[in-house]
Protein backbone atom coordinates (compact mmCIF):
# COMPACT_ATOMS: atom_id res chain seq x y z
CA UNK A 1 0.00 0.00 0.00
CA UNK A 2 1.25 3.38 -1.20
CA UNK A 3 2.18 5.80 1.51
CA UNK A 4 -0.72 8.18 2.76
CA UNK A 5 -1.56 9.53 5.85
CA UNK A 6 -3.35 7.33 8.45
CA UNK A 7 -6.94 7.63 9.18
CA UNK A 8 -6.26 6.74 12.44
CA UNK A 9 -3.29 6.16 14.71
CA UNK A 10 -2.33 5.33 18.23
CA UNK A 11 0.92 5.37 19.48
CA UNK A 12 2.29 3.03 22.63
CA UNK A 13 -0.81 3.52 24.19
CA UNK A 14 -1.43 2.27 27.62
CA UNK A 15 -4.87 1.98 29.27
CA UNK A 16 -4.99 1.06 33.24
CA UNK A 17 -8.12 1.20 35.26
CA UNK A 18 -7.84 2.13 38.55
CA UNK A 19 -9.31 -1.12 40.82
CA UNK A 20 -11.19 0.14 43.86
CA UNK A 21 -9.30 -0.34 47.16
CA UNK A 22 -6.99 -2.42 45.38
CA UNK A 23 -3.31 -1.22 45.35
CA UNK A 24 -1.94 -2.73 41.63
CA UNK A 25 -4.24 -1.09 38.83
CA UNK A 26 -5.38 -3.75 35.94
CA UNK A 27 -3.63 -2.51 32.56
CA UNK A 28 -5.72 -3.64 29.49
CA UNK A 29 -4.14 -2.66 26.53
CA UNK A 30 -0.36 -1.96 26.94
CA UNK A 31 2.01 0.09 24.19
CA UNK A 32 -0.46 -0.35 21.37
CA UNK A 33 0.44 0.95 18.47
CA UNK A 34 -1.66 0.78 15.29
CA UNK A 35 -2.47 2.68 12.27
CA UNK A 36 -5.17 2.50 9.68
CA UNK A 37 -5.31 4.07 6.41
CA UNK A 38 -7.86 5.35 4.27
CA UNK A 39 -10.57 2.93 2.89
CA UNK A 40 -8.30 0.46 4.82
CA UNK A 41 -10.29 -2.75 6.32
CA UNK A 42 -8.04 -3.79 9.44
CA UNK A 43 -9.42 -6.10 11.76
CA UNK A 44 -8.49 -6.89 15.60
CA UNK A 45 -8.37 -10.14 17.01
CA UNK A 46 -7.63 -11.90 20.17
CA UNK A 47 -8.64 -14.07 23.09
CA UNK A 48 -11.39 -12.34 25.55
CA UNK A 49 -10.68 -9.77 27.68
CA UNK A 50 -8.01 -8.77 25.86
CA UNK A 51 -8.57 -5.14 25.80
CA UNK A 52 -9.92 -5.01 22.51
CA UNK A 53 -13.20 -3.11 23.15
CA UNK A 54 -10.76 -0.79 25.20
CA UNK A 55 -9.77 0.31 22.04
CA UNK A 56 -12.84 1.16 20.67
CA UNK A 57 -13.59 2.74 23.68
CA UNK A 58 -10.45 5.27 23.59
CA UNK A 59 -11.09 5.57 19.88
CA UNK A 60 -14.38 7.00 20.30
CA UNK A 61 -13.29 9.39 22.37
CA UNK A 62 -15.44 7.69 25.55
CA UNK A 63 -12.59 6.88 27.61
CA UNK A 64 -8.72 8.54 27.67
CA UNK A 65 -5.93 6.53 27.44
CA UNK A 66 -3.19 6.51 30.62
CA UNK A 67 -0.23 7.04 28.54
CA UNK A 68 0.52 7.35 24.96
CA UNK A 69 -1.55 8.79 22.09
CA UNK A 70 -4.50 8.58 19.47
CA UNK A 71 -4.90 10.36 16.40
CA UNK A 72 -7.56 10.83 14.33
CA UNK A 73 -6.69 12.35 11.05
CA UNK A 74 -3.24 13.51 12.29
CA UNK A 75 -5.63 15.16 15.42
CA UNK A 76 -5.28 14.38 18.62
CA UNK A 77 -8.90 12.73 20.12
CA UNK A 78 -10.08 14.16 23.38
CA UNK A 79 -13.53 13.46 24.09
CA UNK A 80 -16.39 11.81 21.70
CA UNK A 81 -15.73 12.93 18.20
CA UNK A 82 -18.24 13.22 15.42
CA UNK A 83 -15.75 11.69 12.92
CA UNK A 84 -15.76 8.37 14.09
CA UNK A 85 -18.43 6.15 13.72
CA UNK A 86 -19.06 2.87 15.98
CA UNK A 87 -21.32 0.08 16.47
CA UNK A 88 -21.57 -3.01 18.52
CA UNK A 89 -22.94 -6.67 19.19
CA UNK A 90 -26.08 -4.74 20.07
CA UNK A 91 -27.81 -2.86 17.22
CA UNK A 92 -28.50 -0.10 20.04
CA UNK A 93 -31.36 1.19 18.06
CA UNK A 94 -34.06 2.99 20.15
CA UNK A 95 -37.48 0.62 19.99
CA UNK A 96 -39.21 3.79 20.34
CA UNK A 97 -38.29 5.53 16.99
CA UNK A 98 -38.79 4.11 13.48
CA UNK A 99 -36.22 2.77 11.44
CA UNK A 100 -35.79 6.09 10.02
CA UNK A 101 -35.79 8.42 12.94
CA UNK A 102 -33.31 5.77 14.36
CA UNK A 103 -31.06 6.68 11.60
CA UNK A 104 -31.73 10.10 12.22
CA UNK A 105 -30.84 9.93 15.74
CA UNK A 106 -26.84 10.09 15.17
CA UNK A 107 -27.50 13.57 13.20
CA UNK A 108 -29.34 15.00 15.57
CA UNK A 109 -26.33 17.15 17.59
CA UNK A 110 -25.77 18.41 14.59
CA UNK A 111 -26.99 21.99 13.56
CA UNK A 112 -28.89 20.85 10.17
CA UNK A 113 -32.28 20.95 9.12
CA UNK A 114 -34.67 18.65 10.01
CA UNK A 115 -35.61 18.44 6.24
CA UNK A 116 -31.76 17.83 5.57
CA UNK A 117 -31.69 15.31 8.01
CA UNK A 118 -34.67 13.07 6.89
CA UNK A 119 -32.94 13.22 3.53
CA UNK A 120 -29.81 11.88 4.83
CA UNK A 121 -31.14 9.28 6.44
CA UNK A 122 -33.49 8.02 3.70
CA UNK A 123 -30.86 8.17 1.42
CA UNK A 124 -28.56 5.77 4.16
CA UNK A 125 -31.32 3.70 4.21
CA UNK A 126 -31.24 3.12 0.73
CA UNK A 127 -27.71 2.28 0.42
CA UNK A 128 -28.18 -0.72 3.26
CA UNK A 129 -31.23 -1.57 1.01
CA UNK A 130 -34.04 -0.86 3.82
CA UNK A 131 -36.17 1.84 2.28
CA UNK A 132 -39.52 -0.33 2.43
CA UNK A 133 -38.98 -0.68 6.31
CA UNK A 134 -38.28 3.30 6.90
CA UNK A 135 -41.52 3.66 9.05
CA UNK A 136 -41.26 0.44 10.82
CA UNK A 137 -40.01 -0.09 13.87
CA UNK A 138 -37.43 -1.93 15.36
CA UNK A 139 -39.02 -4.93 16.95
CA UNK A 140 -40.58 -5.28 13.31
CA UNK A 141 -37.55 -6.44 11.82
CA UNK A 142 -35.29 -9.09 11.95
CA UNK A 143 -31.49 -9.28 13.77
CA UNK A 144 -29.92 -9.06 10.40
CA UNK A 145 -32.08 -6.26 9.22
CA UNK A 146 -31.51 -4.39 12.57
CA UNK A 147 -27.87 -4.66 12.44
CA UNK A 148 -28.04 -3.05 8.84
CA UNK A 149 -30.77 -0.22 10.31
CA UNK A 150 -28.02 0.64 13.19
CA UNK A 151 -24.93 0.30 10.05
CA UNK A 152 -26.53 2.84 8.23
CA UNK A 153 -27.10 4.99 12.16
CA UNK A 154 -23.48 4.67 11.65
CA UNK A 155 -22.90 5.53 8.16
CA UNK A 156 -25.20 8.82 7.92
CA UNK A 157 -23.14 10.47 9.92
CA UNK A 158 -20.13 10.04 7.28
CA UNK A 159 -17.24 8.98 9.87
CA UNK A 160 -13.76 9.69 8.20
CA UNK A 161 -13.38 6.07 10.26
CA UNK A 162 -15.82 3.17 11.22
CA UNK A 163 -15.67 1.17 14.61
CA UNK A 164 -17.69 -2.54 14.87
CA UNK A 165 -17.01 -4.15 18.19
CA UNK A 166 -18.32 -7.34 16.95
CA UNK A 167 -21.17 -6.52 15.03
CA UNK A 168 -22.24 -9.86 13.59
CA UNK A 169 -21.57 -12.44 17.00
CA UNK A 170 -25.53 -12.23 17.99
CA UNK A 171 -26.53 -13.17 14.84
CA UNK A 172 -27.44 -17.18 13.68
CA UNK A 173 -24.49 -18.28 11.07
CA UNK A 174 -26.48 -17.97 7.86
CA UNK A 175 -27.68 -14.39 8.91
CA UNK A 176 -24.09 -13.88 9.51
CA UNK A 177 -22.87 -14.57 6.34
CA UNK A 178 -25.45 -12.75 4.52
CA UNK A 179 -24.70 -9.42 6.58
CA UNK A 180 -21.01 -10.00 6.41
CA UNK A 181 -21.82 -10.02 2.51
CA UNK A 182 -24.02 -6.99 2.67
CA UNK A 183 -21.57 -4.87 4.68
CA UNK A 184 -18.81 -5.71 3.34
CA UNK A 185 -20.21 -4.77 -0.39
CA UNK A 186 -21.55 -1.44 1.35
CA UNK A 187 -18.09 -0.34 2.68
CA UNK A 188 -16.36 -1.59 -0.63
CA UNK A 189 -18.72 0.91 -2.41
CA UNK A 190 -17.99 3.77 -0.20
CA UNK A 191 -14.43 2.95 0.55
CA UNK A 192 -14.85 3.83 4.35
CA UNK A 193 -12.23 3.15 6.80
CA UNK A 194 -13.15 0.49 8.85
CA UNK A 195 -11.51 -0.84 12.35
CA UNK A 196 -13.31 -4.76 13.23
CA UNK A 197 -12.96 -5.95 16.73
CA UNK A 198 -13.60 -9.87 16.72
CA UNK A 199 -13.16 -12.94 18.08
CA UNK A 200 -14.10 -14.92 14.94
CA UNK A 201 -10.70 -15.76 13.47
CA UNK A 202 -12.93 -16.44 9.87
CA UNK A 203 -14.51 -13.11 9.83
CA UNK A 204 -11.22 -11.22 10.02
CA UNK A 205 -9.66 -13.38 7.13
CA UNK A 206 -12.72 -12.95 4.65
CA UNK A 207 -13.73 -9.58 5.52
CA UNK A 208 -10.27 -7.31 6.19
CA UNK A 209 -7.04 -6.31 4.42
CA UNK A 210 -5.15 -6.47 7.65
CA UNK A 211 -5.29 -8.34 10.77
CA UNK A 212 -3.80 -7.59 13.89
CA UNK A 213 -3.41 -9.99 16.39
CA UNK A 214 -3.57 -9.25 20.22
CA UNK A 215 -2.13 -11.30 23.39
CA UNK A 216 -3.97 -12.00 26.39
CA UNK A 217 -3.99 -9.55 29.01
CA UNK A 218 -2.58 -7.04 29.23
CA UNK A 219 -3.08 -6.79 25.77
CA UNK A 220 -0.70 -5.88 23.23
CA UNK A 221 -0.22 -6.32 19.63
CA UNK A 222 1.52 -9.46 18.61
CA UNK A 223 1.45 -9.89 15.20
CA UNK A 224 0.14 -7.82 12.45
CA UNK A 225 -1.09 -10.01 8.59
CA UNK A 226 -1.61 -8.68 5.64
CA UNK A 227 -4.43 -10.13 4.25
CA UNK A 228 -3.68 -11.21 0.27
CA UNK A 229 -6.95 -12.24 -0.86
CA UNK A 230 -8.77 -10.74 -3.53
CA UNK A 231 -12.37 -10.16 -3.02
CA UNK A 232 -12.92 -8.25 -0.16
CA UNK A 233 -16.19 -7.41 -1.00
CA UNK A 234 -17.66 -10.56 -1.28
CA UNK A 235 -16.67 -12.31 1.88
CA UNK A 236 -18.54 -15.13 0.84
CA UNK A 237 -16.43 -16.05 -2.48
CA UNK A 238 -13.06 -15.42 0.28
CA UNK A 239 -14.83 -17.96 2.55
CA UNK A 240 -14.64 -20.85 0.25
CA UNK A 241 -10.88 -19.50 -1.22
CA UNK A 242 -8.45 -22.26 0.10
CA UNK A 243 -6.34 -19.85 1.17
CA UNK A 244 -8.41 -18.72 3.75
CA UNK A 245 -8.25 -21.63 5.65
CA UNK A 246 -4.51 -20.91 5.33
CA UNK A 247 -4.93 -18.16 7.33
CA UNK A 248 -7.38 -18.86 9.97
CA UNK A 249 -4.75 -21.83 10.95
CA UNK A 250 -1.89 -19.16 10.93
CA UNK A 251 -4.05 -17.51 13.56
CA UNK A 252 -5.29 -19.97 15.66
CA UNK A 253 -0.97 -20.88 16.09
CA UNK A 254 -0.25 -17.50 16.30
CA UNK A 255 -3.40 -17.57 19.35
CA UNK A 256 -1.95 -20.85 20.79
CA UNK A 257 -5.48 -21.86 20.86
CA UNK A 258 -3.70 -25.42 20.31
CA UNK A 259 -2.45 -25.44 23.05
CA UNK A 260 -4.49 -24.01 25.24
CA UNK A 261 -7.06 -26.67 24.05
CA UNK A 262 -5.18 -29.74 25.05
CA UNK B 1 -31.01 -11.44 1.44
CA UNK B 2 -34.63 -13.52 0.68
CA UNK B 3 -33.84 -15.36 4.32
CA UNK B 4 -34.38 -11.58 6.17
CA UNK B 5 -37.16 -10.49 3.83
CA UNK B 6 -38.97 -13.98 4.60
CA UNK B 7 -38.78 -13.38 8.45
CA UNK B 8 -39.32 -10.00 8.48
CA UNK B 9 -42.52 -10.21 6.67
CA UNK B 10 -43.62 -12.95 8.88
CA UNK B 11 -44.57 -10.79 11.93
CA UNK B 12 -47.20 -8.42 10.56
CA UNK B 13 -48.22 -5.98 12.53
CA UNK B 14 -51.13 -3.17 12.75
CA UNK B 15 -53.05 -6.29 11.62
CA UNK B 16 -56.38 -6.36 13.31
CA UNK B 17 -55.54 -9.70 15.31
CA UNK B 18 -58.74 -12.06 13.96
CA UNK B 19 -56.40 -11.88 10.61
CA UNK B 20 -53.68 -12.06 11.89
CA UNK B 21 -54.79 -15.32 13.92
CA UNK B 22 -56.02 -17.01 10.79
CA UNK B 23 -53.26 -16.09 8.75
CA UNK B 24 -51.30 -17.85 10.93
CA UNK B 25 -52.66 -20.26 13.18
CA UNK B 26 -49.54 -20.87 14.71
CA UNK B 27 -49.63 -17.28 16.26
CA UNK B 28 -53.11 -17.90 17.91
CA UNK B 29 -53.89 -16.37 21.26
CA UNK B 30 -51.97 -18.23 24.35
CA UNK B 31 -55.73 -18.88 25.98
CA UNK B 32 -55.77 -21.75 23.31
CA UNK B 33 -59.18 -24.44 23.76
CA UNK B 34 -61.43 -21.16 24.67
CA UNK B 35 -62.54 -18.47 22.00
CA UNK B 36 -63.13 -15.19 23.34
CA UNK B 37 -66.83 -15.03 23.54
CA UNK B 38 -67.10 -18.76 25.73
CA UNK B 39 -64.81 -16.67 27.60
CA UNK B 40 -67.18 -13.44 27.84
CA UNK B 41 -70.06 -15.58 28.35
CA UNK B 42 -68.40 -17.25 31.27
CA UNK B 43 -67.36 -13.99 33.03
CA UNK B 44 -70.82 -12.69 32.60
CA UNK B 45 -72.73 -16.03 34.00
CA UNK B 46 -69.98 -15.97 36.81
CA UNK B 47 -71.38 -12.26 37.89
CA UNK B 48 -74.95 -12.79 37.28
CA UNK B 49 -74.93 -16.34 39.48
CA UNK B 50 -72.97 -13.99 41.85
CA UNK B 51 -75.80 -11.42 41.98
CA UNK B 52 -78.26 -13.98 42.26
CA UNK B 53 -76.42 -15.55 45.64
CA UNK B 54 -76.35 -11.91 46.76
CA UNK B 55 -79.97 -11.46 46.42
CA UNK B 56 -81.66 -14.73 47.81
CA UNK B 57 -78.60 -16.64 49.93
CA UNK B 58 -78.89 -13.71 52.92
CA UNK B 59 -82.08 -14.07 53.54
CA UNK B 60 -82.83 -17.38 52.91
CA UNK B 61 -80.30 -17.93 55.98
CA UNK B 62 -81.84 -15.30 58.13
CA UNK B 63 -79.57 -12.68 57.99
CA UNK B 64 -81.55 -9.06 58.19
CA UNK B 65 -80.84 -6.43 55.72
CA UNK B 66 -79.16 -4.18 58.08
CA UNK B 67 -76.47 -6.79 57.86
CA UNK B 68 -76.04 -7.36 54.39
CA UNK B 69 -78.60 -5.58 52.30
CA UNK B 70 -79.92 -7.40 48.87
CA UNK B 71 -79.23 -6.06 45.57
CA UNK B 72 -82.43 -4.59 45.27
CA UNK B 73 -82.55 -2.49 48.48
CA UNK B 74 -78.95 -1.43 47.09
CA UNK B 75 -80.63 -0.13 44.28
CA UNK B 76 -83.44 1.12 46.13
CA UNK B 77 -80.65 2.84 48.38
CA UNK B 78 -78.98 4.20 45.22
CA UNK B 79 -81.91 5.93 43.84
CA UNK B 80 -82.47 7.88 46.98
CA UNK B 81 -79.23 8.36 47.74
CA UNK B 82 -79.03 10.21 43.98
CA UNK B 83 -82.22 12.04 44.84
CA UNK B 84 -81.77 13.25 48.74
CA UNK B 85 -77.96 12.93 49.39
CA UNK B 86 -76.31 15.16 47.02
CA UNK B 87 -74.64 11.60 45.49
CA UNK B 88 -73.68 13.36 42.22
CA UNK B 89 -71.71 16.33 43.84
CA UNK B 90 -69.95 13.53 46.12
CA UNK B 91 -69.20 11.51 43.44
CA UNK B 92 -67.86 14.58 41.60
CA UNK B 93 -66.00 15.48 44.40
CA UNK B 94 -64.11 12.39 44.69
CA UNK B 95 -63.11 11.98 41.43
CA UNK B 96 -61.70 15.55 40.86
CA UNK B 97 -59.35 14.85 43.82
CA UNK B 98 -58.53 11.52 43.02
CA UNK B 99 -58.11 13.03 39.43
CA UNK B 100 -55.94 15.95 40.40
CA UNK B 101 -54.07 13.98 43.01
CA UNK B 102 -53.29 11.15 40.70
CA UNK B 103 -51.84 14.12 38.18
CA UNK B 104 -49.84 16.21 40.65
CA UNK B 105 -48.76 13.30 42.58
CA UNK B 106 -47.56 11.32 39.06
CA UNK B 107 -45.37 14.27 38.37
CA UNK B 108 -43.90 15.22 41.40
CA UNK B 109 -43.05 11.35 41.48
CA UNK B 110 -41.72 11.00 37.95
CA UNK B 111 -39.68 14.79 38.31
CA UNK B 112 -38.07 13.04 41.57
CA UNK B 113 -37.08 9.97 40.08
CA UNK B 114 -35.57 11.66 37.16
CA UNK B 115 -33.58 14.14 39.42
CA UNK B 116 -32.36 11.60 41.39
CA UNK B 117 -31.96 9.40 38.70
CA UNK B 118 -29.58 11.75 37.16
CA UNK B 119 -27.49 12.65 40.47
CA UNK B 120 -25.95 9.42 41.92
CA UNK B 121 -24.55 11.31 44.48
CA UNK B 122 -28.33 12.61 45.66
CA UNK B 123 -29.57 9.42 45.47
CA UNK B 124 -27.55 7.71 47.82
CA UNK B 125 -27.56 10.20 50.08
CA UNK B 126 -30.87 9.89 50.32
CA UNK B 127 -31.92 6.35 49.67
CA UNK B 128 -32.43 5.39 53.39
CA UNK B 129 -34.78 8.26 53.79
CA UNK B 130 -36.96 7.17 50.57
CA UNK B 131 -37.09 3.53 51.79
CA UNK B 132 -38.08 4.50 55.42
CA UNK B 133 -41.29 6.76 53.52
CA UNK B 134 -41.67 4.41 50.90
CA UNK B 135 -42.67 1.72 53.92
CA UNK B 136 -44.26 4.43 55.64
CA UNK B 137 -48.10 4.09 55.38
CA UNK B 138 -49.07 7.40 54.05
CA UNK B 139 -52.69 7.33 54.84
CA UNK B 140 -51.96 7.41 58.11
CA UNK B 141 -50.51 11.12 57.52
CA UNK B 142 -54.05 12.29 57.10
CA UNK B 143 -55.06 12.99 61.03
CA UNK B 144 -51.94 15.44 61.21
CA UNK B 145 -53.08 17.23 57.57
CA UNK B 146 -56.25 17.56 58.75
CA UNK B 147 -55.28 19.33 62.17
CA UNK B 148 -52.68 21.56 60.04
CA UNK B 149 -55.11 22.57 57.39
CA UNK B 150 -58.98 21.88 58.60
CA UNK B 151 -61.55 20.05 56.87
CA UNK B 152 -61.11 21.28 53.26
CA UNK B 153 -60.36 19.49 50.22
CA UNK B 154 -56.42 20.40 51.05
CA UNK B 155 -55.95 17.19 53.19
CA UNK B 156 -57.48 14.85 50.81
CA UNK B 157 -55.45 16.11 48.04
CA UNK B 158 -52.05 16.01 49.55
CA UNK B 159 -53.02 12.61 51.09
CA UNK B 160 -53.46 11.34 47.55
CA UNK B 161 -50.85 12.86 46.02
CA UNK B 162 -48.46 11.45 48.81
CA UNK B 163 -49.85 7.89 48.02
CA UNK B 164 -49.20 8.13 44.29
CA UNK B 165 -45.86 9.99 44.14
CA UNK B 166 -43.92 6.96 45.40
CA UNK B 167 -44.41 4.20 43.65
CA UNK B 168 -44.10 6.28 40.18
CA UNK B 169 -40.93 7.69 41.69
CA UNK B 170 -39.36 4.46 42.64
CA UNK B 171 -40.06 2.88 39.16
CA UNK B 172 -38.79 5.69 37.17
CA UNK B 173 -35.61 6.24 39.53
CA UNK B 174 -35.29 1.86 39.13
CA UNK B 175 -35.36 2.35 35.63
CA UNK B 176 -33.07 5.56 35.40
CA UNK B 177 -30.62 3.11 37.63
CA UNK B 178 -30.29 0.09 35.39
CA UNK B 179 -30.10 1.99 31.90
CA UNK B 180 -28.33 0.30 28.92
CA UNK B 181 -25.21 2.40 29.54
CA UNK B 182 -24.44 1.67 25.74
CA UNK B 183 -27.02 3.20 24.51
CA UNK B 184 -26.26 6.60 26.65
CA UNK B 185 -22.43 6.30 25.42
CA UNK B 186 -23.65 5.95 21.65
CA UNK B 187 -25.81 9.12 22.25
CA UNK B 188 -22.15 10.31 24.23
CA UNK B 189 -20.05 9.80 20.99
CA UNK B 190 -22.68 11.06 18.67
CA UNK B 191 -21.27 14.30 20.67
CA UNK B 192 -24.59 14.79 22.59
CA UNK B 193 -25.12 16.94 25.45
CA UNK B 194 -26.47 15.59 29.16
CA UNK B 195 -29.66 16.89 28.45
CA UNK B 196 -30.02 15.99 25.13
CA UNK B 197 -29.04 12.73 26.22
CA UNK B 198 -32.01 12.74 28.76
CA UNK B 199 -34.56 13.96 26.37
CA UNK B 200 -33.76 11.73 23.80
CA UNK B 201 -32.47 8.31 25.60
CA UNK B 202 -32.57 8.10 29.30
CA UNK B 203 -37.05 9.50 29.57
CA UNK B 204 -37.95 7.67 26.50
CA UNK B 205 -36.25 4.49 27.66
CA UNK B 206 -38.22 4.85 31.04
CA UNK B 207 -41.40 4.73 29.83
CA UNK B 208 -42.16 1.26 30.59
CA UNK B 209 -41.24 1.85 33.72
CA UNK B 210 -43.20 5.34 34.07
CA UNK B 211 -46.44 3.22 32.95
CA UNK B 212 -46.03 0.41 35.21
CA UNK B 213 -45.60 3.47 37.86
CA UNK B 214 -48.82 5.22 36.59
CA UNK B 215 -51.04 1.74 36.46
CA UNK B 216 -50.10 1.37 40.54
CA UNK B 217 -50.41 5.04 41.28
CA UNK B 218 -54.19 5.01 39.91
CA UNK B 219 -55.44 2.60 42.18
CA UNK B 220 -53.89 4.15 45.29
CA UNK B 221 -55.02 7.45 44.29
CA UNK B 222 -58.57 6.34 45.00
CA UNK B 223 -57.58 4.61 48.39
CA UNK B 224 -55.66 7.91 49.37
CA UNK B 225 -58.99 10.00 48.54
CA UNK B 226 -61.06 7.52 50.28
CA UNK B 227 -59.05 7.92 53.33
CA UNK B 228 -58.72 11.08 53.29
CA UNK B 229 -62.65 11.65 53.10
CA UNK B 230 -63.42 8.70 55.73
CA UNK B 231 -61.08 10.73 58.31
CA UNK B 232 -62.41 14.09 57.45
CA UNK B 233 -64.96 16.41 55.90
CA UNK B 234 -68.30 16.55 54.89
CA UNK B 235 -67.64 15.78 51.41
CA UNK B 236 -67.32 13.07 49.08
CA UNK B 237 -67.95 8.90 48.55
CA UNK B 238 -65.85 8.44 51.30
CA UNK B 239 -67.36 10.97 53.82
CA UNK B 240 -70.86 8.67 52.78
CA UNK B 241 -69.13 5.82 54.33
CA UNK B 242 -68.73 7.07 57.37
CA UNK B 243 -72.12 8.78 57.49
CA UNK B 244 -73.62 5.51 56.33
CA UNK B 245 -72.34 3.75 59.52
CA UNK B 246 -73.22 6.10 61.66
CA UNK B 247 -77.02 5.81 60.78
CA UNK B 248 -76.76 2.24 60.46
CA UNK B 249 -77.57 2.17 56.70
CA UNK B 250 -75.29 -0.55 55.30
CA UNK B 251 -76.86 0.04 51.52
CA UNK B 252 -75.36 3.72 51.74
CA UNK B 253 -72.29 2.43 52.47
CA UNK B 254 -71.69 -0.84 49.95
CA UNK B 255 -73.45 1.85 47.72
CA UNK B 256 -70.29 4.05 47.78
CA UNK B 257 -67.57 1.10 48.19
CA UNK B 258 -69.38 0.24 44.56
CA UNK B 259 -68.93 3.62 42.96
CA UNK B 260 -65.09 4.23 44.62
CA UNK B 261 -64.50 0.76 42.92
CA UNK B 262 -66.09 2.30 39.69
CA UNK B 263 -63.91 5.63 39.98
CA UNK B 264 -60.86 3.34 40.24
CA UNK B 265 -61.71 1.17 37.28
CA UNK B 266 -62.21 4.26 35.07
CA UNK B 267 -58.97 6.03 36.10
CA UNK B 268 -56.99 2.37 35.60
CA UNK B 269 -58.80 2.40 32.05
CA UNK B 270 -57.51 5.62 31.38
CA UNK B 271 -53.51 5.07 32.28
CA UNK B 272 -53.69 1.55 30.50
CA UNK B 273 -55.77 3.39 27.29
CA UNK B 274 -52.45 6.58 27.47
CA UNK B 275 -50.04 3.58 28.28
CA UNK B 276 -50.90 1.49 24.92
CA UNK B 277 -50.36 4.74 23.33
CA UNK B 278 -47.29 5.84 24.43
CA UNK B 279 -45.99 1.92 24.56
CA UNK B 280 -47.55 1.50 20.80
CA UNK B 281 -43.42 0.70 19.51
CA UNK B 282 -43.98 -2.40 22.37
CA UNK B 283 -44.96 -5.86 20.74
CA UNK B 284 -48.78 -6.73 22.71
CA UNK B 285 -47.26 -9.85 23.85
CA UNK B 286 -44.10 -8.98 25.22
CA UNK B 287 -46.04 -5.75 27.31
Amino acid sequence: MQKTASVLDLIGVTKRFSARGNASPLTAIERVTLNVRPGEFVAVVGPSGCGKSTILNLVAGLDRPSEGRILLNQVPVEGPNPTVGFMLQKDLLLPWRSIVHNVEFGLEARAISRGERRQRALRELQRCRLTDFAESYPYQLSGGMRQRAALARTLVIEPAIVLLDEPFSALDAQTKLILQKSFAQTIASSAITTLLITHDLMEAVIMSDRILVMSERPGRIVEEIPVDLPDRDNPMARISAPRAREYVDHLLASLHLQEKAA
Amino acid sequence: MSLEVTTAVERPTGLPSEAAASAHPVEAPPTGLASPVAILIGSLSFGALFLLAWQFLPPALGVPSYIIPTVTDLAREFVRMAQRENLMMHTLSTVTIATLGFIIGSLLGAAMGYVLGMSVFIEKVLSPYILGLQIAPKVAFAPLFIMWLGYNAWPKLIVTVLVVFFPIMVNVLQSMKTMDRDLVNLARAYSMSRLQIFWKVEMPASMPALMAGLRIGGTLAVIGVTVGELVGGNTGLGYLITFGEGQANTAMVFNAIVLLTLVGIILYGVVTMIESRVLHYIPRAMR
